[in-house]
């Protein structure tokens, strides 16, 4: 067992006045994957984003320690920086910036905090290249504006290439799986396997158990009402898959 | 005062200054000017120098092409609506004067650079008689330092089949006055396209029309950028007076500080002028809750056959997107002036001048980095 990575502990957040996370706990080591499963409503997404630094949610208690610091109080550029990796459910459009220019400027800020050389447009091509073809992706795709114009399932394909560019230390995978076809879907957790490592951690947070046929899981969660209600291993999606999310809720309450 | 051989360009300039003191500079309560008081220009009652200009000087060619200038100089801008206008027509002492033969294509563009004096009032007058067949792309830039007033008219007459690129590019300085006229005159089958940059000036007001001929394509692009107290008032009109005319508009502006602008599209669809195709639009990042923009699209539509479309929207910096650029390790600074260039970038991108464009791109660049350092170092 690899050392922790992530370390949550009662966790609590809230989007205005309505509490979505009512005391997370939850500890990822380094080399693990971790699935988060869960019926829609039940703060999987917010889990995600408050892990990311979304300024939306507000942190009533409890505490989120990445690498030994205290995750909370870092900006969400700093997390990022730091190794932190958000793929999108809805990735964002940003007609235009070049999907290149916005890469190459994630990558650098990245290698600038880490007092590496930043890379300009050649030598940032050359690096990509080869995750373009893994990922199945034109390169003209590079010159193209973020998400402007991209089916669903490019856009998914695109936040797994962002990741293989950006070698995150914990990645967080929101839905990516949603919407995409099985052909799409085995390029997606291609990317994602391609990225395991001793030293890497990955949260995927599905509805759907399909996904962890091809990104096995090393444990899986279950969340409702904003607590984790059962963890297990692979076999629990399984269950899962078998049962539906029927129950959780009443399950949630003996959850103290 | 500029002497003027011809006893009808000698008229023109007697009957404008009795339109002006007619007219007297305009106020809010003239609908024109509704969003933009230009009494502090009056106030400073600059005295009036001739404009610094670099090459093509107008004076010069009064004397080489009296009967050109003649036949075109105040033929097209009409003082008899507007008191800048007349004022310039009344006192301009120099300005540039383009003239392209027919069926002559220039390839490098024709840059007019005028460089203002402080506490000086200055009337650029500007003439471009471009002939048939011929094809031109044409820099108009202002700069200057200080206090000071430009009033510039430029009339552009455009032969048939003629394709003219015009890009005005505003800097003058932050304490300065800046209002122009742009009177384009597009004969048949000819293609004018504008792009109408306006970065400096405490005051501005330009007012860019065109007059459209059969099977003619007129395109108004535009991009403002206003800060600490600027206002920036964009006044267009497209006539198409003739059947088959397309127009393009865009104009895009960025507002922060206590900053505001105005932008005012007028489209005249006259009787005759069936099958017309125009098309407008007006958007508005709006950066600070201390800035204000005034957007009103003005559609007059005599003729049945045509297809008018408008639009205008103001908005924020998207939230959403500002957090997927921040969760892929860019700054805040760094995000929102990305998202900024990306808003802007729209506009520069059709400019058809690569040295333009990049020149934009390193302007926009610098100026918000000027903004950031201001706001960081008043926080």
């Amino acid at each position: 067992m690899g050392k922790p990575i992530l370390k949550i502990k009662n966790l609590h957040a809230k989007v205005g006045d309505k509490e979505i996370l009512r005391g997370i706990d939850l500890t990822v080591n380094a080399g693990e994957v971790h699935a988060i499963m869960g019926p829609n409503g039940s703060g999987k997404s917010t889990l995600a984003q408050v892990i990311a630094g979304r300024d939306l949610y507000t942190v009533t208690d409890g505490e989120v320690i990445y690498e030994g610091q205290d995750l909370l109080a870092l900006a969400p550029e700093e997390r990022a920086q730091q190794g932190i990796f958000l793929a999108f459910q809805y990735p964002v459009e940003i007609p235009g910036v070049s999907n290149l220019y916005f890469l190459k400027a994630a990558l650098n800020a990245a290698r600038k905090r880490r007092g590496e050389p930043e890379l300009d447009a050649m030598e940032f091509l050359s690096l990509v290249r080869q995750t373009i073809t893994m990922m199945e992706m034109e390169e003209s795709l590079l010159n193209r504006a973020v998400n402007a114009g991209f089916s669903g399932g490019e856009k998914k394909r695109n936040e797994i290439f962002q990741m293989a560019v950006l070698e995150p230390r914990l990645a967080l995978l929101d839905e990516t799986d949603s919407g995409l076809d099985i052909d799409a879907l085995k390029i997606v957790a291609n990317g994602v396997n391609a990225l395991r490592s001793p030293d890497r951690s990955t949260l995927v947070i599905t509805h759907y158990q399909r996904l962890l046929n091809h990104i096995v899981p090393d444990y899986v969660h279950v969340l409702a009402e904003g607590r984790i209600v059962r963890s297990g291993d692979k076999s629990l999606a399984l269950a899962l898959e078998e049962s539906g999310y029927v129950g959780l809720e009443e399950l949630a309450e003996t959850v103290q | 005062m500029i002497a003027t051989r011809t006893s009808e360009l000698s008229e023109i300039r007697r009957r404008a200054a009795e339109r002006f003191a007619a007219l007297r500079f305009p106020t809010t309560r003239d609908e024109e000017w509704r969003f933009t008081n230009v009494a502090p220009i009056a106030k400073a009652d600059f005295p009036i120098a001739a404009p610094k200009v670099s090459g093509h000087s107008l004076r010069a060619a009064l004397e080489l092409h009296p009967d050109l200038i003649e036949e075109h100089l105040g033929h097209y801008a009409n003082d008899a609506a507007n008191a800048f206008v007349a004022l310039n027509t009344a006192h301009f002492e120099d300005g540039a004067f383009v003239h392209i033969p027919k069926n002559t294509t220039v390839d490098e563009p024709v840059w007019i650079d005028f460089t203002a004096i402080p506490e000086r009032a200055a009337h650029p007058r500007n003439l471009i008689v471009v002939g048939a067949g011929s094809q031109v792309r044409i820099v108009e830039r202002y700069s200057g330092a200080g206090r000071y007033f430009t009033n510039a008219v430029t009339e552009i007459v455009i032969g048939e089949n003629a394709i003219v690129e015009h890009v005005k590019l505003e800097e003058e300085s932050l304490d300065s006055f800046h209002v122009a006229t742009i009177q384009v005159h597009q004969a048949r089958d000819s293609n004018f396209k504008s792009h109408n940059i306006s970065l400096g000036g405490l005051l501005v007001r330009n007012d860019i029309n065109a007059v459209l001929s059969t099977g003619c394509e007129g395109t108004l692009n535009g991009l403002y950028l206003t800060k600490g107290r600027q206002h920036i008032d964009n006044h267009t009109a497209l006539d198409h007076a003739a059947p088959h005319a397309a127009s393009h508009e865009l104009y895009k502006g960025i507002l922060d500080g206590s900053s505001s602008a105005v932008f005012n599209g007028k489209i005249l669809v006259r009787k005759d002028a069936q099958k017309t195709d125009a098309k407008q639009t007006n958007k508005n990042l709006v950066l600070s809750e201390n800035s204000v923009i005034n957007t009103k699209p003005e559609l007059q539509i005599l003729a049945d056959d045509v297809r008018c479309t408008h639009g205008a929207t103001i908005g924020q910096l998207d939230e959403d997107a500002m957090f997927y650029l921040r969760a892929r390790g860019i700054g805040h600074a760094g995000a929102r002036d990305l998202l900024i260039y990306a808003f802007a970038r729209d506009v520069i991108d059709r400019i058809g001048i690569p040295k333009v464009r990049e020149y934009l791109e390193k302007a926009l660049f610098a100026s918000l980095e000027h903004s950031r350092r201001l706001v960081e170092a008043a926080s």
